[in-house]
């Protein structure tokens, strides 16, 4: 028997982000390390135990191992339950035949046994896409007092960065009036940040109306939302404020990691109110050697400092050697930078080597065409040889080099 | 890997006079050390290392804060459907004779008896150091040794019942003397044990009938010539507690890179309770050398041959030097410290300054406000 759920959150985490490039060649994307000890999924995770929502259901597909080792039991979230907690919900095959998720609301359709098993009144759908910290019983109040089918989450953005999120458009209380998708001449700037909350009776039969149109990619946001505007349904949206940040690009996950050495910037890692959970091993703290300059960084357990570290986020077990200067870069889990190297404004990703005297990424003012600019990427497990020089943008694999859009 | 036969005990209050103020409010084990660690975390990490899936804690006083660490044992492994962690406080028995640990065991005789395990490994909390308990184990099975006595050869630990083992080559103890503190390099226990449960039982229950209380004067002393003996050598990096200084010495050791990575490996790490805080952040003025630093503090000053535990705060000027501040520490603006032991959540006002001595650091009570 499973415990009657008032809210079921459902954590879309099948994605690949793809344009993270060699970052997630080998991980799904809330996977992704962020912020010296995190990865991407903490987030949405810790919010749901924060919010008083114990029962999440992940789905995944896209590289699944590395992300569903690291969930395990949910114990590191205090989402190891017995009749509720963390489950990982992969495809799977049943009689009428095996279906990859074709979509996002197809993901929720092909799950709908597990939510029934709760019989939940609402479900929350979340992504793995984001930083940001949100009282999801908030919204689900919001929701209620609105006598909503559906309630989507909106943040004000800037105005000449509306056209690249979906947006929503508000009529009187907090009604939906309409929603547009990237338009090139958006009439608001609230943006919708793919967290939605729906009655479930409502959504269930969308659901079910969804996968009988053959014309339909089964997708909340191009499917699923406008059919349900469309019937006259009640929708509204709840404005978030506060920090959110979508990390699906190189840049933006280099400037996310950087907003956490902002003291301007208001996200707070340490609030203990709100404490971001994660899965760690145990591990030494950190050492800063006799000759070691540090300021402006971020680092975490099991790192040795022996050498420079500047506006830079260093996850554990980094070691920067005597002599070796890193400067406004990520260095993730089991990076070693050399003697003598030189790391500016680079992504290094998980047990990178950079050999000694090598120098990777380059600065935005030593460019004089700032379009060639950009970070550097090295993949995991690439050692960059001696004196070798990686460029602004490249993205450096195992199987070579390359750039990034 | 887990290991049915061997049950493991630990003796978190033993030596708790030793560090004075530090163990006002707490049992020696749960004494914070190493950034992030408490002193029972060498011995619990070591025993689940080595597979041991039982391990019993036998408290006497001031153990809230311990229970409070070790919780349900999960962060070393030992929360499981059968066996894990037991608590166990036998508080009938009399405080004087409690230390002498031959009444506790006394005590917890029925606890022993039920126990499926045949062998046992006791273990105070008083050193730091990454002994392997497996290798401990497997040479006292293979040598057929009654008891097995760990041991760490050097200077002498300014304890008042210090034992030192004369060995022979084989380390067979020849001789046992207890409450002396010669000069010069010699086999020291360590506080733990390894023996055979029966014969832990009988030794201990013709002890009590004769109200012998002191394990090592009564047991193993007094039958050093009927039972076989050996010890078994630590690794160099072994640092026994005996004082504040010594707990002062065996912080800073920590700041040297071959003893850390003895004392604290990567490969068989000490576990301990995660605390989920954020890593830590080093601002615009933070001037940080041969320090270790743990999670969720800042640092905006001066921080010098230093142990910061989590979520200490070193403010703009500020400057800390040859010093152990523990959890929840403040450094305010312009304060400095030296030579000094600030105990969890102490709070330097700004521009004070606190200064001891190389070789007698000063010791700050818990959540005092300077």
């Amino acid at each position: 028997m499973f415990r009657k759920q008032e809210c079921v959150a459902m954590l879309l985490a099948g994605g690949q982000g793809s344009r993270l490039y060699t970052l997630t060649q080998k991980i799904a994307k809330p996977a992704v390390p962020y912020g010296g000890k995190y990865r991407i999924i903490d987030f949405p995770l810790s919010n749901c135990v924060n919010s008083g929502i114990d029962t999440v259901g992940v789905l995944t597909q896209y590289q699944p191992l590395e992300l569903s080792d690291y969930i395990g039991s949910g114990q590191a979230w205090d989402l190891d339950i017995a009749d509720a907690g963390v489950h990982i919900l992969p495809p799977y095959q049943q009689t009428s035949g095996a279906d990859w998720y074709k979509g996002t609301a197809n993901a929720i359709f092909q799950n709908r046994n597990f939510i029934e098993r709760y019989d939940p009144e609402y479900v929350l759908i979340l992504s793995g896409d984001h930083i940001y910290k949100m009282d999801y019983s908030n919204m689900l109040a919001f929701h209620k007092s609105h006598r909503a089918a559906c309630t989507v989450a909106v943040l004000a953005v800037e105005p000449e960065e509306a056209h690249r999120f979906g947006i929503v458009n508000v009529g009187d209380g907090d009604r939906i009036a309409e929603f547009e998708e990237k338009p090139e001449h958006p009439k608001s700037h609230l943006a919708s940040m793919g967290i939605y909350i729906f009655s479930w009776a409502k959504l269930k039969a969308y659901l079910e109306a969804d996968e009988q149109n053959p014309a339909s990619k089964n997708d909340f946001g191009h499917d699923v939302l406008p059919a349900m505007l469309k019937a006259g349904e009640p929708m509204v949206a709840y404005p978030f404020e506060g920090y959110w940040k979508d990390v699906g690009t190189i840049d933006s996950l280099w400037e996310a990691n950087m907003d956490l050495l902002n003291p301007n910037v208001p996200l707070d890692l340490s609030d203990p109110a709100w404490r971001i959970y994660s899965n760690n091993p145990a591990l030494p703290p950190q050492f800063i050697g006799a000759h070691a300059s540090v300021q402006n960084s971020m680092i975490s357990e099991g790192c040795s400092v022996y050498g420079t570290v500047d506006f830079s986020v260093l996850f554990p077990t980094a070691v920067v050697e005597e002599g070796a200067e890193v400067r406004d870069s990520i260095l993730m889990p089991g990076v070693r930078v050399k003697a003598g190297a030189k790391v500016q404004y680079s992504i290094l990703a998980e047990n990178v080597t950079v050999g000694e005297n090598a120098v990777v990424g380059e600065r935005p003012e030593d460019k004089e065409n700032l379009e060639e600019w950009g970070v550097a990427v090295v993949g995991e497990h690439v050692t960059v040889a001696e004196n070798e020089r990686i460029p602004a943008k490249a993205m450096v694999d195992a199987k070579g080099g390359g750039a990034h859009a | 890997m887990r290991n049915n036969r061997v049950l493991g005990l630990l003796f978190p209050n033993r030596h708790d006079d030793a560090l004075r103020e530090l163990t006002a409010e707490r049992a020696l084990g749960s004494v914070p050390f190493g950034g992030r660690y408490r002193l029972i975390d060498f011995a619990l990490s070591g025993m689940a290392h080595a597979g041991i899936g039982k391990v019993g804690i036998v408290t006497k006083r001031n153990d809230q804060s311990l229970m409070e660490h070790l919780g349900s044992g999960k962060a070393w492994g030992l929360s499981r459907k059968t066996e894990g962690l037991y608590y166990l406080a036998p508080h009938d028995v009399p405080d004087t004779l409690y230390d002498g640990r031959v009444a506790a065991l006394h005590a917890l005789d029925d606890f022993l008896e039920s126990s499926i395990e045949d062998v046992v490994v006791l273990s105070d909390c008083h050193v730091v150091g990454n002994l392997s308990y497996k290798a401990l184990i497997e040479s006292h099975v293979d040598s057929g040794a009654d008891v097995t006595v760990a041991y760490r050869f050097g200077e002498c630990p300014a304890l008042a019942d210090n034992l030192v083992l004369d060995l022979d080559e084989n380390d067979d103890v020849t001789a046992l003397r207890l409450g002396v503190n010669p000069a010069g390099d010699h086999a020291c226990g360590i506080g733990t044990y390894v023996m055979n449960k029966d014969l832990l039982r009988r030794l201990v229950a013709e002890a009590a009938a004769e109200n012998f209380m002191h394990f090592d004067r009564d047991v193993l002393l007094r039958l050093s010539q009927t039972l076989r003996i050996r010890g078994y050598k630590a690794p160099a990096a072994t640092y026994i507690i005996s004082s504040p200084e010594t707990y002062f010495e065996a912080s800073m050791a920590l700041l040297d890179d071959q003893r850390r990575n003895a004392v604290l490996p990567l490969g068989t790490p000490v576990y301990t309770v995660n605390r989920d805080v954020c890593p830590a952040i080093y601002g615009l003025n933070s001037c940080v050398s041969r320090s270790l630093v743990a999670d969720g503090s800042f640092v905006d000053g001066t921080v010098k041959n230093s142990v910061l535990f989590r979520d200490v705060r070193v403010e703009k000027g500020a400057v800390v030097e040859n010093a152990i501040l523990m959890q929840g520490t403040v450094v305010k603006a312009g304060a400095r410290v030296s030579h000094a032991i600030l105990d969890k959540d102490v709070v330097l006002s700004e521009g004070k300054s606190l200064t001891g001595l190389a070789e007698l650091p000063l010791c700050v009570k818990k959540g005092k406000h300077v």
